[in-house]
Formats: C-alpha cells, structure tokens, sequence
C-alpha cells in the first residue's frame, strides 16, 4: 500500500502534461473524420464529375445521365430565399440595432428570433406544406418552397446583419447627424454601406444552410422527375440535396460513383460559399474605415 | 422640401418597425398553424390509445410513445459523444492550441458544421451502417447508435463554437491570478476558467441537444425506422424510429384533414415546444450570464 | 459593389434561360402555352415504371410533359383526393375511407389496371434458404419464428425489413402475407420490422446483411439479390415469380399496378393513358421486370 501525493508539483506537472496528450487526442479525434468525410467524398465521387454530368438531364431512370435540373432548381430556391429574406432580414435588422430601445417588447423579439432558429427542419416542412402548398393552393412549387426556407433563415440573416451594424462606430452615426442628417438617411448612407460586406457574410452563410436543406422542401417544391427545367414559380423543382435523397434510396441499381459525384457537388457548392464568405469576411477586415 | 422628407422618413420607419415585429409574427403564426391543424387529434384520438406503445397509423394504432423514445434515445446517445469531445476540443482550441493551429482547426469544425443532414446520411448508408454491424456484431447497421454517432457529428460544430466564445470571454485577469496563486495551467482550466465560463458553455451544450432532437434527413436514413420502445441498455444498438423521420416519412400520403394528418401535425407541435422549452432556458442562461459579467467589470 | 453582384444574378438567369441541355431539346426556352402538362404521383414500386414511360413517352410527343414524383400510393391517392395531381400511382386498391374522402372533395376516382407485379420475398446471397411457405413468411413477419436456425438455416437473427405503412406494397403484404388474405385476421408486423423509406432501401440493405429478409416488387430486384420460392400451402409446389407464374396464376402473391384519374380522363392524359396499353408502353413494363398486362 502507498499512497501517490497528487499535490507535489512534478504530480502535478504531470497530470498536466497527461491531461493536455488526451485533449489533443480528443481534439485529433474530432478534426480526422471531417477531413476523412471530405477527401473520401472527394476521391468516390471525383470520377462522375464531367461537363456531361453537370449540364445533362437524367437518363436511364436517373442511373446516367447527368443532375443539370437539380443544380438549376437547387440555384433558384437560393435565389428566391434570398429575395423574400433580405428585404425582411435587413428591416429587422436595422430595427433592432437603430430604433428599438432594450424594452420587453425588444426582449420578446430576440426571443422569437432564438426561437425561429431552433425550429427543426421538417416542422418548418409541415408549416410550410400546411400554409403555403394547402391553404393558398400554391401547391408543391418553388413559391412554397422558397417562401418555407425563407422564414427559415431569417434568423441568422437578422443575427448577423444586426451585429454588423452594430459594429459600425457610434462616432459616425454622431458626425452624420451634428450635420442635419435624419436617422433613415444615416442609416441609408453611412451604417448600412459601412455594414454591407458583414450583412453579406451572413447572407452566404445562411444562403449555404438553405442549399443544403432537404426537410422544408421535401414537401413544399421537390420532385422526383422533372422532364423539363422549371417555367414559373408554381412549378415543382428537382433540387441537389432531395436529388442525393432520392437516387441513394430509392433508385435501384443506381451507379455508386453518380451518387459520389451528386454528393461531390452539393460539398463543393457548400465549401464555395464558405470560403465565398470567408473571402468576403477577410477583406472587409482590411478595407474597415474603423 | 422639408415636409416631404418627413412624410417618407415616417413611412419607412414604420415599415422598419413592422419588419422587427414580423418575427415575432412569424413564431406565432408556426405556432397556431400547428396548434390549429394538430389539436384535433386530441379529440379524433383517445388519450390512452395516443400514449400506447404502439404505432401502426394504417390500423388505427397511434401510440406516440415509441416515437417519443426514438428521439430520446438518440438525442441521449449523441450528447453523450457530443459534449465530452465538444467541450475537450473547445478548451484544446481555446487554451491549449498555438495561434497557427486554432486558424486551422476553427474552420474545419465550421466545415463539419456545413455539411448538408442528407451528405451524412449517405455516407451513413453506404460507409458507417456496414461498417458498424460487422464491427459490433449486429443484425444490423441501421440502428440508435449509428445515428447516434452521425448526429454528434452535426451537433459537434455548434458545441466547439459557442463554448469556444465562452471560454476566450473569461477575462484574462481570471488565468493571472490562479497562475500566481501556484495552480498549473491543467488546474487553472479546469478549476477556474471552465467554471467561470460555465453559462456559455451550458448555452452550447442546450443549442446542441436542440439541433439533435431536431434532425430528420440524417435518421431517416440509418436508424432504421423501427418504431420500438427501449428494452434496455442494449437496445441502442437496435433500430428506432423517431419524431423527425415520423413525419417525414408519412407526410407526403396522408390525405388533409385525416386523423393521420392531425396526429403528425400534433409530434410537429411537441418538437416546436421542445425546441421552445431549449431555446428560452439557453437565452436566459446567456442573459443572466451578461448581467453578472455587467456587474463584476463595473 | 452591389452592382457588380446585381450584374452576377443577371448573368446566371440569361445563361440559364440559353441553355441547351444535352437531351437535345432545343425548344426548352421557348415555353408555348400550349404545353401540355401531366403530373403523375404515387407508388414507389411504379415509379421507376412511370419515369420510363415518361422518358418514351416525351420522345415521340414533345408537345407534352409528364413530371414523375414518388412517396408512396398512399401519398398518389392523396394528392388525387386534394385534387393536385392528374394521374395517381398505386400498387394498391384505394380503400373505401379514400373514396369517401374522394366523393366529399367532389373528386371522382377511375380506376385502371396498368401492369402487374409479383411480390419477390428476398435473402442475402449467402443465405442458404430457399423456399418458404406463405405460413411461414407470415410467422417470420409476425415475429413468431425469430432466428434462421428454425427453418433449417444459419444460427443468425431474422432481421425484418418492410416499407413504410403508406406504401401500398406494405398494405398488401399485410393483407395478403401476414393475414393470409383473411381479412378478419388481426396479426400484424412484429414490432422490430424496420420501416424503410423506400424500396431500393431494402434492397441495399439485404445486399449488405446475410441476416435480413425483405420484400420488394419485382422489379427491384436485382441479380445479386436471391429471390425465395414460395408455397401457398404447406403441401403445395414451390414457384419463383416470374412472368409466366404471375400470368399464371400460379405464384401465390402476385397483384396489379393501377393508376387512379379523376372522372374519366380527356385530353392529354386520355392520349396518355392510352398510349400505356399499346405494346410499345407494355415491352417497358416487362423491361423493368414487371409483367405487362397486355401480351405484346
């Protein structure tokens, strides 16, 4: 029997030492498979990719052929997400960080905004197809479909816009109104061009979980088939992430390697808007008057 | 000149004001749109019947309670994965890495946050189920477990972030002095600065937990769907089905306005409140944290 | 700035409104109001049937456009009943709650029988079992036999894959397998059956696991899949499903594919449907490991 004194201070030098080798594992532990997940993607999916693949239709059942209508869909829900948000986004935005004073009613928004952000996916997928495909009988299109995904990212369009506008200097909005200027033309003129390339991040960044989203729309806009690129907003639309849904469980015998590729695709679509955002993010930082 | 300048300034601050408020409309409007079309089911389906532990819509069997459980244990298998290993590379990143290796890893962990539910899920059909079934023996891949592990690793990015944030928010003067009382580094962040930051990080721990319970693509795809209730430790390593891949799986065919229909409307209004009763406390957290921060630098 | 991206977003649209996809339809851009536009939706078992009828279908009548979705019969007959679809897929008779469902929103369903299908009941390859009476299938499905060991096969577990509920395949295995076709009959699937989305789940899944058995449409199986001999009685001839037993009669669970129009169809789906019993449509079906219901 003998007793280890853990308070001397090689002991507990050496618990530490011990103790940084398991965080570093740990921490290993986590990076290793994101890295494992993207290259082994890359690697499968790398021989699909060819001009054919990304401008063709689907052929043979969708076993060949390419996901042209997929990306094209994927691209229009994107954009009119953005329409419907931003607009909305930015009005709450400015809302909050110019005009509201740190009331309750203030407190309530900010709560409800917590809130729209943490409503799972597929309950905004039955909103959506309960309000918008339903009830206005817009049935299953790219109206109901962007409209769904645009309340959806509300949320983080708000959050990070309203944090860019905050931290625009409270000196400039000062100057700008010791010299006559009203609050909406100081808002117009200085704090929102000087929040713009930090508005813009946060549209990437929300634009980016709506591309990758497949619950919202599963109902409100996707189709299985379509024979044609979409004509009008009413509508249905193939898109990426319900296309890698679909060709992975339910088409048989579909080639592995277009299932990679389709896969390929979307991360490639994901990983450029993140670096997009990045870029976008970097530079404003060099070009900041502040 | 200086009248038609105030006309349009009040016109547009209104519209301003209105779009703030918009959301607040927007949660009420989910909410009563769920409320409207789920409560129904209280009086289509007999109480006892919805907490049996059946569920076989097509027969008239509508026990939530399997459904109820899936979640659960799912959720409960990934927290388990997912707050250790969270919290363990938020401190590395935050206290123990060099400035060079944190630019590195801050951004992979954001990559991992970005990939779409529905890549995981693929990858967890053809990759990880085989894998797993030959490695513990199982019937089959597509079980509790697997999701598990796939849901820790979408939940893992929010965790590292926000309790990332926290720790760096602990003021410096905090590491001084327990430096100068002896402490090691070892002692300072478990003894001091974790504790310090323990709001922050309890706020990633909630957000976590609301993005698991809320995932549906990724379960959908590998827990198998078997609507069961928990019979045992053991049990997680068999198919459940959840909430999430309830609905999805089953809402494109029920006709509007069917028992069917409402039931599913009414699991969509239990994860709103579920995500609700998460969010509020996780805010609240934060806002009380920010007072007590107020009032130590003042 | 801004501008730069304004001129981004105007750029994508007119690249994409000028484009020739490979499918070698030049006409896409120019939308003419007198397109016509059918939306087919139902039966996970039909749709890959019905995505190769619409490809055919679209090469010889460019003027029409067939849009193929999937989800289940139960989710076809349901969007026929809300009135957003023209033609519904089932693997399945609609039930008398959906015609009644139909009659109170003013729809009126007609039936028609487009092709027949044999229910294949599948194993691993490694599997060594072959031949199961439907007693047997129904006490497997019900959770009664639990281990492979008892029918003479490997000491390995019974794991139990079906379609979701909403699935008209799964009703029918439930009516015909597990009940034995006796409709007072109240077995149901065991508890531990695991729901798949979607047929191709199934197939995948007993591709990769020696303990699974499935059961799948004929037409999603695949060579490397072993198919089980079935006996309608215990005294009765084992038979394999193909073409000839299911127009035979001989294979014990064999059913009809059907498609579901509201009132009787005019105009483009009329052309449609038609189109689907002429030999040209039915080779397609047998192509697909389906039997055609007209002999081409």
């Amino acid at each position: 029997m003998f007793k280890v004194n853990l308070s001397t201070p090689q002991s507990r030098l050496t618990i530490q030492k011990i103790g940084y080798l398991s965080l570093t594992l740990i921490a290993i532990l986590t990076v290793v498979p994101i890295i494992a997940i993207v290259v082994h993607i890359f690697i499968q999916g790398f021989s699909a990719i060819s001009w054919e693949f990304l401008t063709g239709f689907p052929k043979d059942g969708m076993r060949a052929g390419g996901i042209f209508p997929a990306i094209v869909g994927t691209f229009y829900l994107t954009l009119g997400t953005a329409i419907f948000s931003i607009p909305i986004s930015i009005g709450a935005a400015v809302y909050l960080s110019e005009y509201a004073s740190e009331n309750r009613w203030t407190q309530i928004i900010r709560i409800a905004i917590i809130n729209l952000a943490g409503i799972p996916s597929v309950v905004y997928g039955l909103f959506g197809l309960g309000l918008f495909v339903i009830f206005l009988q817009f049935g299953t299109s790219i109206l109901a479909g962007c409209l769904t995904l645009s309340i959806m990212t509300l949320p983080i369009f708000i959050s990070t816009a309203e944090e860019a506008m905050r931290s625009v200097p409270q000196s400039f909005r000062v100057v700008s109104i010791s010299l006559g200027a009203s609050q909406w033309q100081t808002i117009r003129r200085i704090v929102l061009p000087q929040a713009q390339p930090g508005i813009l991040t946060g549209v990437i960044l929300g634009l980016e979980r709506a591309v990758g989203e497949t619950a919202p729309i599963l109902f409100t806009a996707a189709a299985f088939f379509l024979p044609q690129l979409p004509n009008s907003a009413f509508d249905a639309t193939m898109a990426l992430p319900y296309h890698l849904f679909v060709i992975s469980t339910q088409v048989p015998g579909m080639p592995v390697n277009l299932q990679y590729g389709t896969a390929l695709v979307l991360l490639l679509f994901i990983l450029g808007m993140n670096i997009l955002a990045t870029l976008v993010r970097s530079h404003a930082r060099k070009q900041r008057q502040w | 000149m200086f009248k038609s300048r105030d006309w349009s300034e009040f016109v547009i601050t209104r519209i301003i004001k209105l779009t703030g408020y918009s959301t607040i409309i927007f949660v009420v409007l989910i909410f009563f749109f769920l409320l409207n079309e789920g409560f129904p089911t209280f009086i289509e389906v007999p109480f006892a019947s919805l907490i049996s532990d059946r569920w076989y819509p097509i027969e008239g069997y509508y026990g939530i309670l399997p459904l109820l459980i899936g979640s659960l244990v799912v959720t409960v298998g990934a927290t388990t994965i997912a707050i250790p290993v969270g919290l363990c590379t938020a401190i590395f990143i935050s206290e123990i890495s060099p400035r060079w290796l944190r630019d590195i890893l801050k951004p992979a962990v954001e990559i991992l946050g970005g990939i779409p539910s529905v890549v995981l899920g693929f990858l967890g059909i053809i990759v990880l189920s085989p894998y797993l079934r030959v490695l513990l023996n199982l019937p089959t891949g597509l079980s509790a477990f697997t999701g598990a592990v796939l849901l820790a690793a979408m939940s893992l990015p929010t965790i590292v972030s926000i309790a990332d944030d926290a720790l760096d928010a602990v003021p410096r003067s905090y590491r001084n002095a327990s430096l100068a009382l002896g402490a090691t580094d070892w002692q300072t962040i478990w003894n001091v600065t974790v504790p310090a930051a323990r709001s922050g990080i309890l706020t990633a721990f909630m957000l976590g937990i609301g993005r698991t319970i809320g995932e549906t693509m990724t379960v959908m795809m590998v827990t198998g769907n078997a609507p069961v209730l928990f019979k045992g430790f053991l049990s997680f390593l068999y198919p459940v089905r959840t909430m999430t891949a309830t609905i999805a799986a089953e809402m494109g065919e029920v006709a509007t306005g069917s028992i069917h229909y409402h039931i599913l409307f009414f699991i969509g209004i239990i994860l709103f409140l579920f995500s609700l009763v998460i969010n509020i406390t996780a805010s609240a957290v934060v806002f009380r944290q920010h007072k007590k921060v107020e009032k130590i630098l003042s | 700035m801004q501008k730069f991206i304004l001129a981004g977003f105007v750029f994508l649209i007119w690249m994409n409104g000028g484009c020739i996809n490979s499918s070698g339809r030049n006409d896409q851009d120019i939308s003419s109001s007198t397109d016509k536009y059918i939306e087919n939706k139902g039966s996970d078992t039909i749709v890959n049937l019905a995505l190769a009828w619409a490809e055919e279908y679209q090469k010889s009548n460019q003027d029409t456009r067939v849009s193929v979705t999937g989800g289940g019969s139960g989710t076809g007959i349901a969007a026929l009943i809300n009135g957003t679809v023209d033609i519904a897929n089932a693997s399945r008779r609609m039930k008398s709650e959906e015609y009644e469902n139909a009659e109170a929103n003013g729809i009126e369903p007609h039936e028609f029988i487009i092709a027949k299908d044999a229910i294949a009941v599948i194993v691993n390859h490694a599997n060594p079992i072959d031949k199961l009476t439907l007693e047997q299938i129904s006490d497997i499905y019900s959770g009664k036999i639990r281990n492979w060991s008892v029918l003479g096969g490997e000491d390995l577990p019974i794991v139990l894959l079906s379609r979701e509920t909403n699935s008209g395949t799964h009703v029918y295995f439930l009516e015909e397998v597990l009940r034995l076709g006796d409709k007072n009959n109240p077995t149901l699937f065991s508890r531990d059956t695991l729901l798949l989305p979607s047929s191709e789940g199934i197939s995948s899944e007993i591709r990769l696991n020696p303990n699974a058995i499935g059961y799948d449409g004929l037409g999603y199986v695949t060579p490397d899949l072993k198919v089980i001999a079935i006996a309608k009685d215990p005294g009765a001839a084992y038979i394999l499903p193909t073409p000839e037993t299911v127009i035979g009669n001989t294979y014990p669970i064999a059913r009809d594919l059907y498609m579901y129009t509201n009132g009787a169809p005019s105009g483009a789906v009329e052309e449609y449907i038609n189109w689907i019993f002429t030999p040209d449509a039915q080779n397609i079906v047998s192509e697909l490991g389906f039997i055609p219901i007209v002999n081409p």
